[in-house]
């Protein structure tokens, strides 16, 4: 699609920000929208301060042609545009996102609320957040949240109902906001502290999020990673993967008090975490990604026991699985609840396992190769339910294809040095990194100044593509598998956050 | 006397022993060594030893409900006859008196659990509600059949002559002891029908309604819950030993058959997911169905031509 409103990117392809198109706002909404009913999806909308106003920039997806296209917008005296979300639906947080943090407002977006940081100019003490209210004799509503029964992150769930059945569900985050996008400005100058920030986004995704903002800064770098390093990296990538996805078996289990399950598949999690723990000394693979390679190496014999280590967890995750999705009380459960259908999804861009397990084929691994997948193509798995059976059985299915995945990383390893140095960046820059992290989609946008400092960083975790649709999934359901239809997205609070 | 009392304070603190055994069989199961089958009564100490926080929304329904809570079930307890010992107390119809004990029990919870005004206690007090109305009338089946069979009112006489009877009950037997196994997987609120150990408040039935409380009342609460369990598993084993057997081994295996109930009952929880709340009906209607093919089987005995 040749076009002067955009220009063409790949994944990790830094584009001049003066080569990027400055486009009439109301010609880059048509277009996004144009666009994505085409075949696009919306991957970064975010607003960006300049000196002379406010830049908006769009950054859309075309996964078939594994092209990235950027355009953007200039708000100078403008406060409003007229807003995308009653075309898009899958635009909604970003404009809300916007509005929140640059003030412009999106005119006519239906569900114009806070995000994470309240809207602006509104002091919530003095007025409070509004939910959602449904009228009727016998209808209910229950809270829950934002401190849980469970140690886990903050959030607000407010259920409308009627008996047992949930009409509605309305999710309000923002508990956990740390201003991650700011402080990575703020601490541009300490490489150290931004690796640490960046593994700190969503603390279950550690090597996702570190590997994407560090993948980012290198290639406005233009250092060319080693191919040992990318084969480090991707091993820990799909032992996060395995990890988390063999936790969450086990806590789908829990949740629908099948303990076989629950303790098997915790047990196998372990080994897992145990395994990245012997690469880099830290279970969850904090300290191993880092700017121009890997700070640890893999010596031969790591890479045996790694190797023998994921030849027997094979063995037990197939022999785990087959009794957990033939136990016929567990599949009572799983099955036809918290259906997402394929439409929903993809009206609401979904990502991840979660939009694979509706028949949706998104993988950036295949879609938009980085690191080691640009040299063993990864293929997308995709099942058709949309229910928690299909998000937990894809699961399974994924932990096996992540197992092949490191076997082939770890048989092509090269024998380059594992760390490069990092100079400095490209001046006036704007690069899109986009990683396949555990839970779908993490893209990290990062524009630099006429220094060559980083002046704007957006981080966008798959949470923020996900959360509706749990929303979505609960509707029509009863309010006691709530939980299970959350645990089979396990979505990050933190990541949404920021 | 003195071995009848022994015998009923035996009942009165081994209910906990049961669940330390319940938790034990779910260890093993899971691969962990588990806790000592004595942790419940360290934790019933240690709950007592505590202070109490009482929600300000709350009225003294709330602060009397677990005392009497214990009170009523021990009240259950007491006409419930041991093998070979019979009950404390024994009268014509006294089984109304149990059904009814217990449900005084319930009552209390449910009443004490809207008395907080939590909308999750409310949630687990209308499940809680919803599901014993089909226990209950099972319950009287179960009873109603065993008292055409045997011609009497009173559990002590009924299960002194169940024994020594007829064709069908064997038949009998083990149709009622299905029942009553599921009537105690739901008055106990385990697996499938409850989960008690989520933290998960939006499926809890029993749990829920609990969650207020703190300290002894606490302690006192899952005390009860043990004990309700133990009671229906001495049911359980009226059912199977025989009425003229001798002091010693009839206690022996009554004992015996107990924990084999409640190693039951952590086999079930370890080896299948709980139901989804709205299959659990379904499931508690197994109980209705049983019990009412026992009462088919009792009533063609007498009235048909199965004799």
């Amino acid at each position: 699609m040749p076009d002067v409103n955009w220009i063409e990117m790949k994944n990790l392809q830094p584009v001049a920000l003066e080569d990027i198109p400055v486009i009439p706002v109301e010609e880059l909404r048509s277009d996004v929208i144009e666009r994505v009913k085409s075949g696009g999806r919306l991957v970064q909308f975010f607003g960006s301060k300049t000196s002379d106003g406010t830049m908006l920039y769009a950054v859309l997806a075309d996964d078939n042609a594994s092209r990235l296209f950027v355009s953007s917008s200039r708000f100078n005296g403008i406060a409003s545009y007229s807003a995308m979300t009653p075309d898009l639906p899958s635009a909604h947080l970003y404009e809300r996102e916007f509005y929140e943090e640059f003030g412009i407002l999106p005119d006519g977006h239906p569900w114009l609320k806070p995000v994470r940081k309240g809207t602006p100019g509104i002091d919530e003490s003095e007025t409070p957040y509004e939910f959602f209210s449904m009228q009727g004799e016998e209808v209910h509503e229950v809270g829950v949240g934002p401190i849980h029964a469970g140690v886990i992150e903050p959030g607000h769930f407010r259920f409308s109902c009627h008996g047992e059945k949930v009409y509605h569900l309305e999710i309000k985050l923002g508990f956990q906001h740390r201003g991650v996008e700011e402080l990575f400005v703020k601490n541009r100058n300490r490489p150290l502290y931004l690796e640490k920030l960046s593994e700190s986004v969503a603390g279950d995704t550690v090597v996702g999020h570190a590997g994407g903002f560090i993948r980012a800064v290198e290639s406005l770098a233009d250092v060319a990673v080693s191919r040992r390093a990318k084969a480090i990296r991707t091993v820990a990538l799909e032992l996060e993967r395995i990890a988390v996805h063999l936790g969450d078996l086990s806590a789908l289990s829990g949740d629908v008090a099948y303990l076989t399950g629950n303790s098997v598949f915790g047990a196998l999690r372990t080994r897992v975490i145990n395994t990245t723990m012997s690469i880099c000394g830290n279970r969850f693979g904090r300290g191993l990604v880092t700017a121009g390679g890997v700070n640890f190496d893999i010596t031969p014999e790591l890479q045996e026991s790694i190797l023998s280590m994921v030849d027997r967890l094979d063995i037990d995750v197939a022999l785990a699985a087959e009794v957990l999705f033939s136990s016929a009380s567990v599949l009572e459960r799983f099955e036809k609840t918290g259906v997402v259908d394929r439409d929903a999804a993809a009206s609401i861009g979904m990502v991840g396992p979660a939009a694979r397990a509706s028949g949706i084929a998104v993988d950036v691994r295949s879609d938009h190769p980085f690191g080691g997948f640009e040299f063993v193509p990864v293929h997308k798995l995709t099942l058709q339910g949309g229910d928690v059976f299909a998000r937990a059985y894809i699961r399974f299915v994924e932990i096996q294809q992540s197992m092949r995945i490191i076997r082939q990383q770890l048989m092509g390893m090269s024998d380059e040095a594992s760390k490069k140095n990092v100079g400095t960046l490209r001046r006036d820059s704007l690069v899109t990194s986009l990683t396949e992290a555990w839970r779908g989609e993490i893209a990290y946008t990062v524009i630099t100044d006429a220094n060559g400092e980083i002046a704007r960083v957006k981080v966008k975790d798959p949470s923020f593509n996900n959360w509706f649709a749990l929303s979505l999934a609960v509707r029509g359901e009863g309010i006691s598998d709530f939980p299970l239809c959350n645990k089979s997205f396990n979505l990050s609070y933190s990541g949404f956050d920021l | 006397m003195m071995v009848q009392t022994f015998v009923t304070l035996l009942a009165v603190i081994s209910p906990l022993f049961f669940i330390g055994l319940i938790n034990k069989v779910k260890a093993i199961w899971a691969g962990r060594k588990g806790a000592s089958l004595f942790q419940p009564y360290y934790d019933f100490m240690r709950l007592l030893g505590k202070g109490e926080v009482i929600s300000t929304t709350t009225s003294f329904v709330f602060r009397v409900a677990p005392s009497l809570n214990v009170a009523a079930v021990l009240l259950a307890l007491m006409v419930v006859p041991v093998p070979h010992f019979g009950s404390v107390i024994h009268f014509d119809g006294d089984f109304v008196l149990f059904a009814y004990a217990l449900g005084l029990a319930k009552f209390l919870t449910v009443i004490a659990a809207l008395d907080t005004g939590s909308s999750f206690e409310g949630m687990g007090a209308s499940r809680e509600v919803a599901f014993s109305t089909i226990v209950e009338p099972a319950f009287f089946v179960v009873i109603g059949s065993l008292a055409l069979l045997t011609q009497h009112t009173s559990f002590d006489s009924i299960f002194a002559s169940f024994s020594t009877t007829s064709r069908v009950t064997p038949l009998v037997t083990i149709l009622l002891l299905v029942s009553l196994f599921i009537m105690l997987l739901a008055e106990g609120s385990r697996v499938p029908v409850d989960d008690p150990n989520t933290h998960l408040e939006l499926t809890m039935i029993h749990e829920v309604m609990v969650l207020d409380y703190s300290g002894p009342d606490l302690a006192f609460i899952q005390y009860s819950a043990a004990l309700k369990m133990t009671i229906i598993s001495i049911l359980i084993a009226d059912l199977i030993v025989p009425a003229s057997w001798t002091m010693i081994p009839a206690l022996l295996l009554s004992a015996i058959i107990v924990g084999i109930v409640f190693a039951s009952v952590g086999m079930v929880e370890s080896l299948i997911a709980r139901a989804r709340i709205s299959h659990i009906p379904q499931f508690l209607l197994v109980m209705t169905t049983l019990s009412l093919t026992a009462f088919a089987v009792v009533s063609f005995y007498f009235f048909g031509s199965i004799r």
